[in-house]
C-alpha cells in the first residue's frame, strides 16, 4: 500500500464494546480543543432511556447535538458538533439499504439543526469498530485526519498527510494509507469534504466505499445543509474508520432467520419488478426526469417550467447507455436496489483533472434535474462532468443546482450583469459559463462566486447590497426555505407538497414528505385535513429510517406486485407490507417488537424534540415557514402563458373572475388565492401535529411524547406561559 | 464447465441425494443443509440445484463468488457478508441459506449425491464449454 508520511498527534486505546442487537451503547467523542492543538477524547454511556427516547441515528445525533452546544451556539462556535450515527438496523446485511450514515450539526446555512444522510460504509463500521456513534467538536490549528481502527482498539489523530483537499484525492489516498493490503481496502471508509467546502456553505459530506471490481474509492454524499463546510471548519481533512472482517451477522441479531427471510424476499421482489417497476438496477434514479416532465414536476430555468421539449436528451434511456451496466452498485453489502450508478472511463473536459479518465459516482435524480434542466442545460456529459467535480469540491449538487438556477434567472432579468460575474455570461443553458463558475467556487479568490456559495438566502443580501439588486423580485423566485435550497421537484401544483417541503424541520428537502403523486396526480388529499394527515404520517415514516439507519428506496422504490390491488388510495402508498418489513427486522435485530404505532411514536419523539431544539436555537417558529411565490404559482408573464388554459382554469376554480385583467394581474390574484391556501394549510399541519398556531409543540404533545425533561421544560415552559397569557 | 445433470423421471424422492449432501458438507444429516434440493410438486419430483450459469457472480458485491478451473461457481466464505443478494437472484432457486450457516451455499458438483442416488437420477457431466 502507498504509505503516506503519517504524523501522529494524539492516540488513545480502548476497549471496543460489542455490538448486541444492533447497539454497542457506547458513543465517542473528539473534542480537537479551541484552535490550541489539545485534542482529548471521551467515551459515553448510552444507557435505555436515551434508546427509548431517541431510538439511534438522527436521534442521537440530536441529543448528543443538544449536549454539546448553548443556545448562542453557532455553525462556527468550537462547540458545534458533527455527528455521525448510523441506528441500530444499520449494519445488517441481509435487507436492501441497511449501510446508512446519519449526520447532524448546526447548518450554516438554516442557523439551526441539520440532518443528512448518506450511503458508504462508515456508519456500519463505526458500529462495529464499538461506537453507535461519533461526534466531533472544537477545531484544530491545522487539518487533521481522525481515525478510528476498530481492529486495534485505537483512536488516533494525525496531521494531514497531503496537501490534496478535494474528495476523491484524499480519499483515494487514505484507502491507500489505512489499508494493510489490497484485500484491505474494503476495510476502510472515509469522510472528507473538498476545497469548495472552505468557502462555501453548501460543503458536501463525501462518505466513501471501496469497490472492488472497479479498484476505486466510491463517494457517497450527505450533501445538503453544509456538513462538509462544519468538517472544515473545524480543520478536519478526514475523518477515518477501519474495521475487518465485516460479517452479516456483526449487529448481534436477536433472529438472524427473520432477518434472511424478510430480505431474500425483498431481493427477490426487487428481482423481479424492478425492470417494471422503478429501473432501479440499470439507471438508478435518473428514471424520474421523464415521469417529473410528463406530469410538469421537473424543474425548468429555476423551476418556472415543470417540462421541456429538449427532454429527450436526458431520458432514462439516455443515462443507461452512459451507466456501466451488470454491476452490484450497492452503496452497502446487500443492497440489490443498486442504484448507485456510475460512469466509468468518463474523460473530464474541464478544470484541474480536464483529460483524466474517472468513475463518476451518479449522477442521482437530483443531480440530473438539479445541474441540468433547472439550469437550462440538457447535455448528460456535462451534468456528470458538473457532478464529477461538485463532489470533488465537495458542493451540495442540489444546493448548486438551484442556486445557480437562481444566478441565471438573476442575470436573465438584469438583476446581476457581466460586471458582477467577473465577466461570465450566466444566462439559463449556458453550460460552458456555468462550468467556469463552479470551478471558481473552489478557492475563495473569486468575490462572486464567493458570494453565490453562500446561498440564495444570502446571494440575496448581497446581490441587492452589493450590485443593486431589486430585492423584491428576488424574494419572490429565489427558491429557499428557512436559508435551504429547495431540491428538485417543481411543488406550484401541489398544495400538499408546499407543507411537503415549507413546513419541515430542516428546510425544503424531499426526505421529509414527498406526497405530490398522492396530492396532484392520484387526487387523493382533498381536504386540508387529508393533506395535514399526510403531512403528518409520512414525514415521521420517513424520519423513522433516519433512526434505525437504513434508506429510504426499498420502501417505495419497488413494491409487491399486488400492493396497488389488496390495498387503494394513501394506504396503497405506504406499502404495508415493506411497512411491515421494517416491524420485523427491528425486532429481529433488536429483539424488541414493535408496532406500527409505536414506529410512529418513536419518530414523533424525535421531529418534536428536533423543533423544539430549533426553538431553542431561536429558530423554530411560524415565521421561519416561509414559502416563496415561485413555489405557490407562476411569477411572470412567461410562465402563465406556456400553461395559458391550465392557469385560467385554476383562477375560475378558485372563484376569480379573469375577464379584463392583465395577465400580471390574474398573476397576482393566483398568489394571493394560493397565500390564503399556504395559511390555511399550515393552521392544519401544525394542529395535526400538536403544535400552537406559533408552530410550537404544544405543553400537551410534549408530555404525551415523554419529553418532558427538565432541559426541555426549562426551554418551553417561558414561552408556554407567555403565549398563554397572549 | 462441471455440473449436477439431474433425470426427473428417475427421481423416486427418497433423499438419499440430500442426506449424503448434507453429511457430507454440513456434518449432519438434515435436508435444509443439503446443496440440492428434492421437492414434490403436484407430486411429481423437483429437483433443484445449480446448473452452474454464474448469474449470482454479478450480483455479489464482495466478488466471493467465482468460478474455479472446472467451472464450477465457489464462494469465497472469507469474502462472503452473507447478504444472500445471490439467493434472490439466483435464477433456478439453488442458492441456499440457514441462519445456522454464515454464508449461503450452493452445490458445486462434487459427486457425493450421485453415487448414493439408487436410479441413476443424477451425474455429474462436463459440458466442454468454458462458464
Amino acid at each position: 500500500m502507498d504509505k503516506l508520511a503519517m504524523k501522529l498527534l494524539a492516540e488513545w486505546s480502548y476497549d471496543r464494546a460489542p455490538l448486541h442487537r444492533g447497539y454497542t451503547r457506547k458513543y465517542l467523542v473528539v473534542d480537537l480543543g479551541d484552535g490550541d492543538g489539545k485534542y482529548s477524547h471521551t467515551i459515553h454511556d448510552i444507557d435505555e432511556d436515551m434508546i427509548d427516547t431517541f431510538t439511534g441515528g438522527r436521534g442521537f445525533g440530536l441529543k448528543i447535538l443538544w449536549d454539546a452546544v448553548s443556545p448562542a451556539g453557532r455553525w462556527d462556535s468550537p462547540e458545534n458538533a458533527l455527528v455521525i450515527s448510523g441506528g441500530p438496523i444499520c449494519g445488517i446485511t441481509q435487507y436492501p439499504g441497511t449501510g446508512k450514515t446519519y449526520t447532524v450539526f448546526l447548518s450554516p446555512l438554516t442557523e439551526q439543526t441539520y440532518n443528512s444522510n448518506a450511503g458508504g460504509y462508515f456508519g456500519p463500521y463505526l458500529k462495529a469498530s464499538g461506537f453507535d456513534a461519533l461526534a466531533v467538536t472544537g477545531k484544530s490549528p491545522e487539518y487533521v485526519v481522525v481515525s478510528i481502527d476498530g481492529d486495534e482498539g485505537k483512536v488516533r489523530v494525525y496531521a494531514a498527510p497531503t496537501d490534496e483537499r478535494n474528495a476523491y484525492a484524499v480519499t483515494e489516498a487514505l484507502h491507500q494509507a489505512f489499508a494493510k493490503n489490497e484485500d484491505d481496502l474494503v476495510s476502510v471508509s472515509v469522510v472528507t469534504a473538498g476545497r469548495g467546502a472552505e468557502h462555501s456553505w453548501w460543503g458536501a459530506l463525501n462518505v466513501s466505499f471501496y469497490d472492488p471490481r472497479r479498484k476505486v474509492a466510491r463517494l457517497k454524499q450527505a450533501g445538503r445543509g453544509g456538513g462538509g463546510t462544519v468538517l472544515r471548519d473545524k480543520g478536519i481533512l478526514a475523518l477515518v474508520v477501519r474495521k475487518s472482517g465485516f460479517t452479516g451477522s456483526e449487529n448481534d441479531p436477536a433472529d438472524l432467520a427473520t432477518l434472511q427471510k424478510v430480505g431474500t424476499k425483498l431481493h427477490r421482489e426487487i428481482r423481479n419488478n424492478d425492470d417494471v417497476q422503478s429501473l432501479m438496477r440499470t439507471t438508478g434514479t435518473t428514471h424520474l426526469n421523464k415521469i417529473m416532465n410528463d406530469y410538469d414536476i421537473l424543474p425548468v430555468n429555476n423551476y418556472k417550467y415543470g417540462r421541456s421539449d429538449a427532454i429527450g436528451a436526458i431520458t432514462p434511456e439516455e443515462y443507461k447507455k452512459l451507466f456501466t451496466q451488470g454491476y452490484a452498485d450497492g452503496c452497502w453489502y446487500g443492497c440489490s436496489m443498486a442504484c448507485a450508478k456510475t460512469v466509468d472511463g468518463f474523460e473530464l473536459r474541464t478544470g484541474p483533472d480536464r483529460g483524466k479518465k474517472v468513475t463518476v459516482d451518479g449522477p442521482e435524480y437530483e443531480t440530473a434535474a438539479g445541474l441540468g434542466p433547472n439550469v437550462g442545460v440538457f447535455d448528460p456529459r456535462w451534468t456528470i462532468e458538473s457532478n464529477y467535480y461538485a463532489d470533488h469540491y465537495a458542493l451540495d449538487t442540489i444546493s448548486l443546482g438551484t442556486g445557480l438556477a437562481f444566478v441565471c434567472e438573476c442575470y436573465e432579468l438584469g438583476l446581476i450583469t457581466k460586471e458582477h460575474t467577473g465577466g461570465l455570461e450566466l444566462r439559463f443553458g449556458a453550460a460552458d459559463q456555468l462550468m467556469e463558475l463552479i470551478h471558481r467556487m473552489v478557492d475563495g479568490r473569486d468575490e462572486f462566486a464567493l458570494a453565490v456559495g453562500k446561498g440564495i438566502r444570502k446571494m440575496k443580501d448581497i446581490f441587492a447590497r452589493r450590485y443593486g439588486a431589486d430585492r423584491a423580485v428576488m424574494e419572490k423566485i429565489g427558491m429557499e426555505g428557512q436559508g435551504l435550497e429547495v431540491s428538485q421537484y417543481r411543488c406550484q401544483e401541489s398544495v400538499a407538497q408546499w407543507g411537503g417541503y415549507f413546513l419541515t424541520l430542516k428546510g425544503p428537502q424531499h426526505d421529509e414528505a414527498w406526497v405530490i403523486f398522492m396530492d396532484m396526480v392520484n387526487k387523493q388529499l382533498p381536504t386540508f385535513e387529508d393533506k395535514a394527515e399526510a403531512l403528518f404520517y409520512f414525514p415521521n415514516f420517513r424520519l423513522w429510517f433516519s433512526l434505525v439507519g437504513v434508506c429510504k428506496l426499498p420502501w417505495n422504490d419497488v413494491e409487491p406486485e399486488d400492493n396497488r390491488i389488496r390495498y387503494k388510495g394513501i394506504e396503497a402508498a405506504k406499502v404495508p407490507e415493506h411497512v411491515q418489513n421494517y416491524l420485523d427486522i427491528y425486532e429481529a435485530v433488536t429483539g424488541k417488537p414493535l408496532s406500527e404505532e409505536d414506529m410512529i411514536l418513536q419518530s414523533e419523539r424525535v421531529y418534536n424534540y428536533e423543533r423544539i431544539f430549533n426553538y431553542r436555537m431561536g429558530k423554530g417558529t411560524r415565521k421561519e415557514h416561509t414559502i416563496p411565490d415561485r413555489a405557490l404559482g407562476p411569477v411572470f408573464p412567461d410562465e402563465w402563458n406556456v400553461r395559458k388554459d391550465y392557469f385560467e382554469k385554476k383562477l375560475e376554480e378558485a372563484g376569480i373572475r379573469g375577464d379584463g385583467l392583465s395577465v400580471e394581474e390574474k398573476i397576482a390574484r393566483l398568489q394571493e388565492h394560493r397565500r390564503r391556501e399556504w395559511e390555511k394549510l399550515v393552521d392544519a399541519v401544525y394542529a395535526r401535529r400538536g403544535w400552537d398556531r406559533n408552530g410550537v409543540p404544544t405543553k400537551e404533545t410534549v408530555e404525551r411524547l415523554g419529553l418532558d425533561s427538565p432541559e426541555v421544560l426549562e426551554v418551553l415552559e417561558p414561552y408556554w406561559k407567555s403565549a398563554g397569557r397572549a | 464447465m462441471k455440473l449436477l445433470k439431474t433425470y426427473l423421471d428417475r427421481c423416486v424422492q427418497c433423499g438419499a441425494c440430500m442426506s449424503a449432501c448434507s453429511k457430507a458438507w454440513a456434518k449432519e444429516d438434515s435436508p435444509e443443509l443439503s446443496r440440492v434440493r428434492v421437492k414434490t410438486v403436484t407430486g411429481m419430483a423437483d429437483i433443484r440445484v445449480c446448473d452452474q450459469c454464474g448469474g449470482c457472480i454479478a450480483v455479489c458485491p464482495s466478488l466471493a463468488l467465482s468460478r474455479d478451473k472446472d467451472g464450477v461457481v465457489r464462494i469465497d466464505r472469507k469474502k462472503c457478508t452473507s447478504c444472500l443478494m445471490c439467493v434472490g437472484f439466483c435464477p433456478s432457486a439453488s442458492m441456499f441459506f440457514s441462519d445456522r450457516i454464515p454464508s449461503p451455499y450452493k452445490c458445486v458438483a462434487c459427486g457425493i449425491c450421485v453415487r448414493v442416488c439408487p436410479e441413476g437420477a443424477l451425474e455429474i457431466i462436463d459440458t466442454g464449454k468454458e462458464g
